[in-house]
């Protein structure tokens, strides 16, 4: 899994950054971004959930192949 | 061609059957009567509004986050067809520009918000916490020093000067002046009663002179809050107009004022109605974020969200068409069973919500952060301070606001 987040769409609403915080934080603009390293959402079982309270659909997840 | 049970109904369709809208609130965190009905025709159906006009209702929740965030629903209030709740409403419109941020559709809305967007994140907001809880001892080791058993307003004694005091020094408002606008809000965003109509319009004007004032001060004297970095980024540099800036700072000010009094003054009488609820929270203070979520689907009190079609929109067997005006309820989104189980039911320990009570889509309430760290340390210090707290009246004697108005109470006397 690959998350990725259209930052023309976020609206820094940080909905992402609070349900998340361990995988998503908010730039020094407001705006949302993953944090480095853990753009595979680390196996974390709310990144679905923040996916789904973004008010705008900001954040996609690419499914990737499992090697 | 004869009708055929899928031809999509407009708003043609059924007027008659289209109730008055919006409907007073009997319990101020309750859906009001006529709700079920509204629910039970769902998720989307037609009301009729004070002037006559027909407009839609969107009470799924599923529905309505996919209306949400559609573009063709426009939140630009000088639009005319806009549709508007009160005569009052139309006074306001016809008066003044639209209001920043509220009543604006991208790209002037992302310019706006984008402006302030920094001053409202997580971080930002954390760090105003221990702020917060310096406002909430100190109001109430006020309120508390006159000793037990008398009857004081909450809302004015906490609930309100709490977010007012933080929204002040977060805009860099000088806090003595408070009483200026603490005031003018409450006219601004619920006042009652027709002969208010002017007042709330007078009201805005008077705190955009005020703000507008103060602009000029602090190009004099500048400082290092919110709006001292817009004059310095934004003003001086030719990217905001000096206009702009005052309704902007107006809007916000409002804001922050009205929404979460209202909502500490709500999730108050609602604990106070679930006593095990409060208890549960009294024992661990960790429950708090997710009570304050829960609370606020519960209560929603910014309930009726209004947007105008741009263009024609089919959903769900309907077509609303363009021009036509459609309303959100924040309320019966909340309270859809099809995705809250026992909706009706205040529930604390319900798992992390899909509500909608700020919005959702680019207008979702910029101030979320801020308000839930409030509504946080407002209820867990109350709870905390005040165990015998208690209604000084019967719940059902608290006065409510009018219902075209942000929801909640104009007093809540309690005693302990």
């Amino acid at each position: 899994m690959r998350i990725s987040i259209d930052t023309d769409r976020c609206i820094g609403s940080a909905q992402c950054a609070v349900s998340v915080p361990f995988v998503f934080e908010q730039d020094d603009d407001g705006f949302s971004t993953v944090i480095a390293g853990r753009e595979d959402g680390a196996g974390h079982p709310m990144v679905r959930e923040a996916v789904r309270a973004c008010p705008v659909q900001a954040i996609t997840l690419a499914e990737t192949q499992e090697a | 061609m004869t009708d055929t049970l899928d031809a999509p109904k407009t708003l043609a369709d059924g007027a008659e059957d289209a109730p008055a809208y919006p409907i007073q609130r009997k319990c101020p965190y309750q859906m009001p009567p006529g709700y079920e009905g509204l629910r039970e025709k769902g998720p989307i159906s037609r009301v009729t509004l004070w002037n006559g006009r027909v407009a839609w209702l969107v009470t799924g929740n599923e529905l309505g986050r996919k209306l949400f965030p559609d573009a063709r629903l426009s939140s630009d209030v000088l639009d005319p067809n806009f549709p508007l709740l009160a005569p009052r409403i139309e006074a306001q419109r016809q008066q003044a520009a639209a209001p920043p941020l509220v009543g604006v559709d991208d790209p002037v809305h992302a310019r706006q918000r984008r402006m302030v967007l920094p001053s409202f994140g997580v971080r930002q907001v954390n760090a105003l916490r221990p702020v917060i809880q310096q406002y909430a001892d100190d109001l109430l080791d006020k309120m508390l020093a006159g000793g037990p058993g008398r009857t004081v307003d909450l809302l004015t004694e906490y609930a309100l000067p709490m977010p007012s005091a933080v929204i002040c020094q977060l805009l860099g408002v000088p806090y003595e002046d408070h009483h200026y606008f603490d005031e003018r809000s409450r006219h601004v965003l619920s006042s009652s009663g027709p002969e208010q109509a002017a007042q709330a319009q007078q009201a805005f004007t008077e705190i955009l002179a005020y703000l507008d004032d103060l602009i000029s001060r602090k190009q004099a004297e500048p400082g290092d809050t919110l709006l001292d970095e817009l004059i310095a980024r934004q003003l001086e540099d030719g990217k905001v107009d000096r206009n702009e800036l005052a309704m902007i700072a107006t809007v916000l000010l409002v804001s922050g004022h009205e929404t979460t009094s209202n909502m500490i003054a709500l999730s108050t009488m609602a604990l106070l109605a679930h006593p095990e609820q409060m208890e549960a929270l009294r024992a661990d203070e960790s429950l708090m974020p997710r009570a304050v979520d829960e609370l606020m689907r519960y209560a929603s009190i910014g309930d009726m969200l209004m947007r105008v079609a741009k263009e024609d929109i089919e959903v769900e067997g309907h077509v609303i068409k363009a021009g036509d005006g459609v309303i959100l309820s924040t309320m019966l989104m909340n309270r859809d069973a099809q995705s809250f189980e026992k909706a009706d039911d205040l529930d604390i320990f319900r798992p992390s919500g899909r509500h909608v009570a700020f919005g959702y889509g680019i207008h979702q309430c910029i101030g979320q952060n801020l308000a839930r760290a409030e509504m946080e340390i407002a209820l867990a210090t109350l709870l905390r301070r005040v165990p015998s707290l208690r209604l000084a009246v019967p719940a059902d004697q608290v006065p409510v606001n009018a219902p075209f108005v942000l929801q909640g109470v104009s007093e809540l006397p309690v005693t302990w």
